[in-house]
């Protein structure tokens, strides 16, 4: 099981095992991690699952697509790194991930 | 707060699912139970029509949380039991099969139900609403490529049926009584758009016309309609809207009035019995009147105030109502509520492409956005609507000024 940790807009950290297979956002909504709104329920309709992927491992998933670009462009305080957690698929690969939250999904 | 206090929640819904889990984080730590009377834990409702449909997603990869979740914030779940009483005085709440539970704080997260039409032939085998797993699980289970489906019903979700149901491969036509499709959500312009697109995709949509009767033997076989004409079907699903769970809330003798009516903290008439999702009816501060709405956004938002509420922590409700639509390779989303608009502006060829924005404008200021395939002006436009400004439709018409630079800093 790939370990993720998300580390909330304060610094708070947790690490938490998740389902290979699963996403991010199904990650964090499941271990009920504060910051991950999931309006949607990870269809890529409504942009509150923003994350920001930690610079040693955004290289390491898939670049996202033209919708999710698309939506990023929009959500409050887009960086470089900004991703929604429901297009990222949890791997063995991305075991030991970090990812950041931001202040604010609105 | 009591370590022994009850907090009961009826229905197992979306707000069901993010109340329970709201309320812990929030503090709550008496017991938390969950009475529903399906058979499943919580699961999004909106893939039912879409992906679950299609085959894309099965029962377990559409539940909002895992029954771990549920586990770790010790609440206990009861399924297949229908809550028939509430008595307010002795705060007791009686079940269909007879036990009774004590509660401190009730909420109704009852949801709503199909709107059921009443014409010859709807009991016969093929013949399906569309609300719960179990109604997409029959229905999944007798279509099939080639078959014929008839679709009463030319709304979101008879239209998201309809693009499933093509992605099997089905022959499927959509009967909609009303002069156009998705008449009472959408401008004539975006109606059009969608009725283009589902003749390209293969779907016949046959307008201003009834209904009137379906024929079969055991099985349906046709759908008869007023007008004379007769469209042979293996499969009718009937989607002409919902109706809001509220007879539980009435025999309580809460205020009704179109749904449970709460305050902004998700109170109903009586303070220790709240209310949140379909089955509610609130005041919206942005549209400035009462709102039933059938979203997942308010199932959400509504819960989340109400499990503060609960843990006397009182946070208004004040949401911008959103909702979205995937057909084909169509993502719709909307934001806002059209009602009352006067004018629609159009950005992008709506006539001949598959990505445009409509936006809905009352007295120069923007009400609504139906935006399709373009993420970008929906929630630029969520900004602009809640923004409130007088907006020059000439520069929303403008593909190629950035929508942002209309926002206000």
């Amino acid at each position: 099981m790939p370990r993720v940790t998300y580390i909330q807009a304060d610094g708070q950290a947790q690490e938490i095992n998740l389902e290979a297979g699963s996403s991010l956002m199904q990650g964090a909504v499941d271990n009920m991690i504060d910051g991950i709104v999931a309006e949607c329920g990870g269809s890529c309709s409504c942009a509150t699952c923003h994350c920001y992927i930690d610079a040693d491992w955004v290289d390491k998933i898939e670049p996202a697509g033209e919708m999710e670009t698309d939506l990023l462009d929009c959500v409050s305080e887009p960086k470089d790194n900004s991703r929604l957690s429901c297009q990222i698929k949890v791997t063995d690969s991305l075991d030991g991930l970090v990812v950041h939250l931001p202040a604010t999904q609105f | 707060m009591a370590a022994k206090s009850r907090c009961i929640i009826i229905g197992a819904s979306h707000a069901a699912a993010q109340l329970a889990p709201t309320l812990r984080q929030q503090g709550w730590t008496g017991s938390i139970s969950m009475i529903s009377n399906e058979y499943s834990l919580p699961y999004h409702r909106p893939p039912l029509s879409k992906d679950y449909l299609a085959g894309a997603k099965n029962a377990e990869q559409i539940l909002i949380r895992p029954a771990a979740v549920y586990n770790k914030c010790g609440v206990g779940i009861t399924m297949g039991v229908t809550a028939a009483t509430i008595d307010r005085r002795n705060k007791q709440l009686q079940l269909e099969d007879g036990m009774t539970m004590d509660y401190d704080k009730l909420v109704l997260t009852t949801g709503a139900r199909v709107r059921k039409i009443d014409i010859p032939g709807v009991d016969l085998d093929g013949v399906f609403y569309l609300r719960d797993l179990n109604d997409a699980q029959q229905i999944k289970l007798s279509t099939g490529a080639n078959k014929r489906a008839v679709i009463i019903g030319g709304g979101y979700i008879g239209l998201e049926t309809a693009s499933a149901l093509r992605k099997l491969g089905m022959q499927v036509t959509v009967l909609e009584a009303m002069p156009r499709i998705l008449q009472r959500v959408t401008a004539p312009e975006v109606a059009a758009f969608y009725a283009r697109i589902h003749k390209e995709e293969g779907v016949e949509i046959v307008a201003d016309v009834q209904a009137i009767s379906i024929s079969g033997d055991k099985q349906v076989e046709s759908v008869q309609c007023h007008n004379g004409t007769e469209y042979k079907a293996d499969l009718v699903i009937i989607g002409v809207g919902v109706i809001p769970n509220t007879a539980l809330a009435e025999q309580a003798g809460l205020t009704i009035d179109n749904g449970i009516v709460v305050d902004e903290y998700a109170r109903t008439s009586d303070e220790n019995i709240l209310a949140a999702g379909d089955c509610t009816s609130h005041y919206n501060p942005i549209y400035q009147r009462h709102l039933r709405l059938e979203s997942v956004q308010n199932a959400l938002d509504q819960a989340t105030v109400a499990a503060s509420t609960i843990c006397g922590n009182l946070k208004p409700y004040s949401a911008l109502p959103w909702f979205w639509s995937d057909q084909y390779d169509l993502k719709l989303q909307i934001a806002g509520l059209s009602q009352g608009y006067t004018d629609v502006v159009v950005r992008g060829d709506i006539e001949g492409s598959r990505s445009f924005a409509a936006f809905y404008m009352r007295e120069g200021k923007l009400l609504a956005v139906d935006a399709v395939n373009r993420p970008q002006d929906f929630m630029v436009g969520k900004r602009l609507i809640l923004q409130g400004n007088q907006i020059d439709p000439g520069q929303l018409a403008d593909d190629n000024l950035p929508l942002k630079t209309l926002l206000a800093s």
